[in-house]
């Protein structure tokens, strides 16, 4: 028999192991899975983890790396705020979506103005469509103390339906023959978000990720801002002994989290999509969920998460085409990860004790 | 206006703990952990906790770490709190030294007012000792000290005055010198505002 004892201080060894074990656990399974499809898993796991970094086509796919990563750690970072509060902002992918929308309708609606404030005022908007996204639960939860795990995710469908309407309808490429999305921002260079460096992958929003990542580092280490939302998230008591308001906290985490989200969304239509279309958002908002725990939720942790994350898109691709992988079954391997890490995660907190025979 | 909270004559019922903590009030909660303290934070994060606004340990929000870890330092020594140190998690210390420390870190802000709720509530006797003289310390420096406790000889050794709370209604304090337990008992079966000769009836 086993059991769980609670440590009297969280162990430091395990708050950074447990990443790395999960990931060992999740090769190991993730293997027998692929074995049981019928794939050389060795094969498998090489492809998604080795071949994009130093294979043969490395030298393109590195620069994809950052290119995935990018939206999802600028995500993540702002969730992972919230998800510190005990603030639940499930809906980061609506906000994406949002943001995406306000920032390139702002910039089409002036097409072709070439102006070099043109592109700074989109990056507004991406934020401020995001944000406005994130108000409505974080305004239903203050006011009306609704959930706004629902109410997030419920938007996120809301603004999904507002995309195909933008890329049928107001948005749609009127010199696009009837075919849906908007024109494309690779041929509007004022509204453009091109890499700064050809084939690196590094985009403006790569930039504010990083920034965003070191920002919120001082912010959760050195403000009291970030005290106060770790202590909210530990001892809600003790946090408004402390004098936290939990409403202007829950107003302020959804909106830092809905603005990083609108604003990754408006750097990926201006950038690597391209354009407004029905399905140019990839769940990158989702996926976040999974890198801001992955990351423990701490600043750091998340770049590497993303970049973590990122790989495992770009060589599950990889191993679906090269070695007819279902697509799913790369989203089971993911998704084998976060609950790895979760189950992993318990021994930060507890020590596992085996109760001997006959003792109590 | 009756049943209005004032500080020095200023209405504080409507502000807020920080503001509060400004005008000169500290409290100590009655939960230690996860109240008065954030169990899984260290005794310097929790020294931050109440006194971030009296000791100066933020600047511009930004926080002053290493003054932080030397207002918890000096908790811990003044308030003789055992512990291997300031990076230790609230929750691995015993009730009696936790309760120390968060005594402390509201005395040493010194105060104009404390108030605290069962202040030596499981704690063991030694430590009980040195809490209760502490807050007569603060008392003699010349603070307002509200003791609410349901333990009556603690009441008796620290209070000049005495009040009992019954259904919602709290009676006119009386000094504690001469007062008996026949007295405190009536005043917490409800008897305060009775006239005096149905006292001495209920008395008889």
């Amino acid at each position: 028999m086993l059991r769980l004892e609670k440590r009297p201080n969280p162990s430091q060894f395990w708050l950074y192991a447990t990443p790395v074990v999960a990931v060992l656990l999740t090769m190991l399974a993730g293997g027998a899975m692929f074995a049981i499809l019928g794939k050389n898993p060795f094969e498998v796991i090489r492809t998604i983890f080795w071949d994009p970094l130093f294979g043969e086509f490395a030298w393109y796919l590195r620069g994809q790396l950052l290119v995935k990563a990018g939206p999802l750690v600028l995500i993540a970072v702002g969730l992972s705020l919230g998800f510190r509060a005990g603030i639940w902002n499930i809906g980061a992918e609506g906000q994406y979506i949002m943001g995406a929308i306000f920032g390139a309708a702002v910039g089409l609606a002036v097409f072709p103005t070439e102006n070099r404030l043109i592109f700074p005022v989109m990056i507004v908007a991406g934020v401020f469509g995001g944000w406005v996204w994130a108000m409505i639960p974080a305004i239903l939860k203050t006011r009306f103390n609704t959930n706004e795990i629902l109410v997030s995710l419920m938007l996120v469908y809301v603004a999904q339906t507002i995309l195909a309407m933008a890329s049928t309808g107001f948005l749609r490429n009127p010199e696009g023959a009837g075919f849906p999305g908007s024109r494309n921002f690779s041929s509007y260079p004022a509204g453009a978000n091109p890499e700064l460096i050809a084939g690196s992958g590094m985009h403006w929003g790569v930039v504010a990720a990083l920034v965003t990542v070191i920002a919120a580092y001082i912010l959760l280490q050195r403000h009291l801002l970030g005290f106060q939302i770790k202590l909210a998230g530990q001892a809600p008591r003790a946090a408004r002994f402390h004098g936290v308001d939990p409403n202007k906290l829950v107003v302020l985490c959804m909106g830092i989290s809905g603005a990083l989200a609108g604003v990754a969304g408006l750097f990926e239509v201006t950038g690597p999509a391209g354009q407004i279309s029905i399905d140019f958002n990839v769940g990158y908002g989702f996926t976040a969920i999974i890198v801001a725990f992955l990351g423990r939720l701490n600043p750091i942790g998340i770049l590497l998460a993303g970049l973590l994350m990122a790989l495992t898109y770009i060589g599950g691709e990889m191993a679906a085409t090269n070695l007819g992988l279902p697509s799913a079954a790369i989203q089971v391997f993911q998704g084998m990860l976060l609950f790895f890490l979760l189950g992993v995660d318990v021994l930060t907190n507890f020590r596992i004790r085996p109760i001997f025979m006959g003792a109590r | 206006m009756p049943g209005a909270v004032k500080i020095n004559g200023q209405n504080a019922g409507h502000l807020g703990p920080n503001d509060r903590r400004q005008a000169g009030l500290v409290t100590g909660p009655e939960e230690r952990l996860g109240h008065a303290a954030a169990p899984d934070m260290s005794l310097t994060e929790n020294a931050l906790l109440t006194g971030v606004l009296r000791k100066g340990l933020a600047k511009n929000g930004f926080i002053d770490w290493a003054k932080t870890r030397d207002y918890a330092a000096e908790v811990i020594k003044t308030f003789d709190v055992r512990t291997p140190g300031t990076h230790t998690a609230a929750r691995a210390l015993s009730g009696g030294n936790l309760q120390k420390f968060v005594i402390g870190r509201e005395i040493l802000q010194e105060p104009g007012i404390i108030i605290v709720n069962q202040p030596t509530w499981g704690v063991d006797a030694a430590a009980a000792a040195f809490i209760r003289q502490a807050l007569l310390n603060r008392a003699a420096a010349g603070a307002a000290v509200v003791v609410i406790s349901q333990d009556i000889d603690e009441l008796l050794e620290v209070g000049d005055r005495f009040a009992a709370l019954n259904e919602g209604r709290l009676s006119d304090p009386v000094p504690t010198l001469g007062l008996t337990v026949d007295q405190i008992g009536l005043m917490l079966g409800g008897a305060h505002g009775m006239h005096k000769a149905e006292v001495q009836h209920a008395e008889a």
